[in-house]
């Protein structure tokens, strides 16, 4: 269902579906298991597109409205939860922050390298001490003449592994600023981290800066529009992505249960025909459907710029990651021992979505400013 | 919109247009993005890199005074308070 898609956007998200059972799912347990997602398939992904879906066609982009870049992260969420999240970290909470909040001459240099793939980024907000206290941030800079001078170390970034580009969120006391940080930059250092639930092939790692110096040309935004302009920003496309991934991983989840259950034979009968089964194929169904229709809207909002698209997108990524794990909760139910191996994907999904109630803000946090919302909009008499 | 989009629930808190919300702790954390959003959405203005002051923002007056000048600039109509 592609319903208001140009004939060039729809080509795009049948492509990436097509790329996504091609290439991305055949190698996406292989990719988990050696820790990290091949370079070959980050250039391919480039080549197609994908690494600029949504920046301007000027700018070697793709040019696709919100709509059609949320199902094309849901196509490419389907193959390889990893892809997915390349474009969230790379594309929506990078590269449109650039281009949203960036000078002209910042657009001009860093869109197009970005666009092709040529540069990749990453985003760095998140600290040991300091995840949803996003605020709170230590990671410190000085300015100096023309330039300024960070200092501390970042956890939990994906991608920050082989990255060439980070948005680093830092603090000069109440004022928090936002900047580009090259990965060749003196002093700058990338830890990988190990022995995670989920995003192992995601490069995440911790990123220690240590009087790391950036030009006044690498300011993202004003000082101190950091957290309140750039990062909120940045938090905002990343959770509509988010969102669309969680949609595909449903599907996902879902395609597998009922195949599972169609071929799964007990008591001398297919699954699929007990009713508990159905019972759980049907919930799973219509949580997709309802993650996949707050999403479009939350995209039709977003196409027409309407400052209700905030909000909408945070309703949209709460629910659809809350569907993703709990369809892929029963989705391992579905499968039973055989759901506990890695031989079916199931497992992996179901780590996967568990991420996604976290990632992008926790599902409280969202809770948070969701209610805020409803007190503000509902029972004003 | 923006009276609707401040964290005040209690009725005896008052409110007016020279208030600072930052300090006041009117607002949440989507507030700033979903302001720009409808500045531009609502007077057709674009709030640029450089105008990310947050003196432009952070309250009712100077936003009016924003809106006038991007208006001014770009040639279009005032409005009045």
């Amino acid at each position: 269902m592609n319903i208001g898609l140009d004939d060039h956007q729809r080509r795009v998200v049948e492509g990436a579906s097509e790329f996504a059972c091609a290439v991305l799912a055949p190698q996406a347990g292989a990719n988990e298991q050696a820790g990290k997602f091949p370079r070959d398939v980050i250039s391919a992904m480039g080549e197609r597109g994908f690494l600029g879906a949504t920046l301007p066609e000027a700018y070697g982009g793709l040019g696709l409205d919100p709509v059609a870049y949320g199902l094309l992260v849901a196509a490419i969420e389907k193959g390889d939860c990893s892809a997915s999240r390349l474009l969230t970290v790379h594309l929506a909470l990078v590269a449109e922050t650039i281009l949203k909040c960036g000078s002209e001459e910042q657009v001009r240099k860093w869109i197009p390298p970005i666009a092709c793939g040529e540069k990749i980024c990453a985003f760095a907000l998140t600290e040991p001490d300091f995840g949803s206290d996003a605020a709170a941030i230590q990671t410190a800079y000085t300015a100096h003449g023309g330039e300024f001078r960070i200092n501390g170390r970042k956890r939990w970034i994906s991608f920050s592994g082989i990255a060439d580009l980070l948005l680093v969120i830092a603090r000069n006391g109440d004022a928090v600023s936002a900047f580009l940080v090259e990965r060749d930059s003196g002093g700058l250092s990338i830890e990988p981290q190990n022995g995670l639930m989920a995003g192992r092939a995601c490069h995440i790692s911790e990123v220690v800066l240590n009087d790391v110096i950036v030009g006044k040309d690498q300011l993202i935004g004003q000082v101190g529009q950091g957290f309140a302009y750039v990062a909120n920003t940045a938090l905002d496309h990343g959770r509509y992505s988010i969102a669309w991934g969680a949609v595909g991983l449903a599907e996902a989840a879902l395609d597998a249960m009922v195949c599972y259950s169609r071929k799964r034979k007990q008591f001398g009968q297919s699954i699929a025909s007990f009713q508990l089964i159905r019972g759980m194929i049907a919930e799973a169904v219509t949580r997709l459907y309802a993650a996949k229709s707050l999403c479009w809207r939350a995209g039709e909002l977003r196409k027409s710029a309407s400052p209700e698209a905030i909000v909408e997108t945070t309703i949209a990524k709460h629910f659809a990651a809350g569907a993703a794990f709990r369809t892929a909760c029963d989705a391992v139910q579905v499968h039973g021992g055989n759901g506990c191996t890695s031989d079916y994907p199931v497992e992996r999904y179901m780590r996967e979505a568990k991420a996604l109630e976290i990632i992008e803000g926790t599902s409280q946090i969202q809770q948070i400013l969701i209610s805020m919302h409803g007190l503000r909009r509902f029972g004003r008499g | 919109m923006v009276e609707s989009n401040l964290n005040i629930f209690n009725s005896g808190v008052e409110f007016s247009d020279d208030d600072n919300i930052f300090r006041k702790g009117f607002v949440d954390s989507l507030f700033a993005v979903q302001l720009i959003a409808y500045l531009e959405a609502e007077f057709g203005i674009k709030v640029g890199n450089k105008d990310m002051d947050i003196k432009n923002f952070n309250s009712v007056s100077n936003m009016v005074s924003f809106v006038e000048r991007k208006r001014q600039e770009d040639g279009g109509a005032t409005f009045s308070q």
